[in-house]
């Protein structure tokens, strides 16, 4: 005798209303897909789908705007932070954040991030920092580790000709404008967890008008680093934590 | 109703002209010979009356993706800067425009290239009517010759740019922006509320209707083919409006024996020059183009027929006319007089020029 296992009440965990069925083009591994799904979560559980725009970049997460349904404006490579202040600015109701590449955010368009900052625009900025230019084929970035191997640092980042690598969540915290700033990663259950509160706090500031709010995630990048998913992840915990710690920066609460 | 007559330059004119448009964000760096825009703007803090945002961003390449943003909401919104500020927009005009997000862009140009001059020039030409950035598009492009012009045609750029969904250009040099002149200013109109907005551009990013789609505005397309029919959509736009937007203003031309062809501050030059010429018994005409693109090509073609010669005087090594000769296409000898660099022409040395290069 077959029983129906599928209850409403047996219900444990489903799939964001926000995140579409499209297929994503991101690689095994690859942190993007995750943070996605945790940015549908908290828009929906905010109750937030039909006053949020959102600004995309230039770099793999280009096509968020593919998976993720509410309104989005892609901006120029690096620019998202000057976009989004007018789209924030022109519509101070409603809730407006970027979602950036590192090498969008912190080399490229690192003087619209500092200004927005500055600023204290009331958005949300989530930066993926896998070290990494994933969506051009693995280049050094401004966060790219020393001795960190590229297709243009093939023989590791060094100091010397590269200089070190950025550390832009920490430079920003340092901003009068800024409320909130958070380093986290998604590589383990309780770390999605954490991430999620992060990313709703963020949110929440945003809308209480306290001024810009940071989440750092780093991230895996097995295709750039070219590793396993796993490789990958390990090497994150044992390497890129240590430059890039997790934790909160600053909480103006 | 008592008209509004004020003096003052024409870059003020731009100011009050948007505020009294209903322009809901201005964003803008500082440079001369424009800066009493966005001064003028900080001074008579719209945001107070109208709620109009006035922004000093960090760089022009934030103000051109502030402006971005703003026009993807749908909201009436503009930058202004001069020549090498221009240059650092292009990318983002490059992207408004394959995005087709209506703005108002002012150039008040100065000489150039590089940190050049801050006198006023006209040698942006090319880098306007032409496209500055990359990728195939087109700026509908007014040239202002009087302060007037300047608060007109901030009405004039927006109404454009939102009928065709397609960013306006207001290209004027540095005399035109520094200069004083009696100016007639419009009443105020009432900035359009999100839900006009939503109802007249319903592409607007405003947050997902109720039930709705979302809406997207991006300019990437990965496959050719579909990337290829945006491109002829976009042209298929750009003779529309060729067909239907071109603008020019014709001073003396009906028994013209020879043209003088001249925009903003030149065209100013040259009716003085006009004046002289007839003075002398020389029958000269003027055709000054307003909308430098759409270009005045058919009116241009239609006096090939009638005259001996035409000169085109631009503060440039020879811009427009590049236009002119293709409009006439060889029926008529074209000639180019020119200063460069910040210096502006008189009306005696364009009739010596004239004469020279084309009686
Ligand atoms: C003006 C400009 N310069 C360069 C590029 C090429 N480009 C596209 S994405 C990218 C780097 C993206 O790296 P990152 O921001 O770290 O994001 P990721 O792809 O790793 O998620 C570059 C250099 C571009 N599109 N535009």
């Amino acid at each position: 005798m077959t029983t129906n296992m599928i209850k409403v009440e047996n219900l444990v965990y489903k799939k964001p209303k926000l995140l579409n069925d499209n297929d994503m083009h991101y690689c095994p591994g690859c942190s993007h897909g995750v943070v996605h799904k945790l940015v549908a979560e908290v828009i929906e559980e905010m109750g937030l789908e039909n006053t949020t725009i959102g600004v995309a970049p230039v770099g793999c997460a280009v096509f968020i705007y593919e998976y993720l349904d509410i309104d989005w404006q892609e901006a120029a490579h690096g620019r998202a932070p000057a976009v989004a202040t007018a789209i924030k600015r022109l519509n101070p109701e409603k809730m407006v954040f970027t979602y950036q590449g590192d090498g969008d955010l912190a080399a490229i368009g690192t003087g619209e991030t500092i200004h927005a900052c500055n600023r204290g625009e009331n958005i949300a900025i989530i930066s993926i920092n896998n070290g990494i230019y994933g969506m051009t084929g693995g280049q050094m970035a401004p966060t790219t580790l020393l001795g960190m191997k590229s297709s243009t640092s093939p023989d590791g980042r060094d100091m010397a000709r590269a200089g070190f690598p950025l550390k832009m969540a920490d430079l920003v915290a340092q901003l009068d404008g800024v409320c909130y700033v958070t380093r986290q990663a998604v590589h383990t259950m309780p770390a999605v967890n954490k991430t999620k509160k992060a990313i709703r706090k963020a949110f929440e500031y945003s809308m209480q008008n306290k001024g810009t709010s940071m989440v750092e995630v780093v991230s895996s990048c097995s295709a750039g680093w070219k590793m396993t998913p796993q490789e990958a992840n390990d090497w994150m915990r044992d390497n890129m934590f240590l430059h890039y710690p997790l934790g909160d920066l600053k909480d103006n609460k | 109703m008592k008209e509004n007559v004020q003096l003052m330059k024409g870059n003020e004119a731009i100011a009050h002209a948007a505020i009294l448009y209903g322009v809901d964000g201005y964003f803008g760096y500082p440079i001369t010979p424009q800066s009493e825009i966005l001064e003028t703007l900080m001074d008579l803090h719209p945001w107070d009356t109208t709620g109009m945002i006035v922004l000093q961003a960090e760089s022009e390449i934030a103000a051109i993706n502030m402006v971005y943003g703003g026009a993807g909401c749908g909201k009436r919104v503009m930058t202004s800067s001069s020549s090498p500020g221009m240059s650092l927009k292009q990318e983002g005009i490059s992207y408004i425009a394959g995005g087709e997000l209506p703005c108002l862009l002012i150039n008040i140009m100065r000489g150039g290239p590089g940190l050049g001059t801050i006198q006023p020039s006209q040698s942006d030409y090319f880098q306007t009517v032409k496209g500055g950035g990359h990728g195939d598009y087109k700026l509908i492009t007014l040239a202002p010759a009087s302060v007037q012009e300047m608060a007109d045609f901030v009405a004039l750029g927006f109404d454009l740019a939102f009928k065709y969904r397609t960013p306006a250009a207001l290209l004027a040099d540095g005399i035109i922006g520094q200069m004083m002149e009696k100016v007639v200013l419009p009443s105020q109109q009432k900035r359009l509320t999100n839900e006009e907005i939503e109802a007249q551009t319903p592409w607007a990013t405003l947050g997902k209707p109720v039930g709705g789609k979302p809406r997207v505005l991006t300019t990437l397309e990965l496959e050719a083919s579909i990337m290829e029919d945006h491109n002829l959509h976009l042209q298929a736009k750009y003779r529309a409006i060729e067909a239907a937007e071109v603008r020019y203003e014709e001073i003396e031309c009906e028994d013209a024996e020879y043209l003088l062809v001249a925009f903003g501050s030149c065209a100013r030059i040259c009716q003085k020059t006009l004046e002289l010429a007839r003075a002398e018994g020389i029958k000269v005409g003027l055709i000054r183009p307003i909308t430098l693109w759409p270009f005045p090509s058919k009116i241009l073609s239609q006096y090939a027929d009638k005259v001996k010669g035409m000169l085109t005087v631009e503060m440039n090594a020879g811009q427009m006319v590049e236009d002119v000769r293709l409009s006439v296409n060889g029926k008529v000898k074209v000639e180019h007089y020119g200063r460069l660099g910040g210096i502006v022409p008189t009306p005696d040395e364009v009739l010596v020029a004239f004469k020279e290069k084309v009686l």
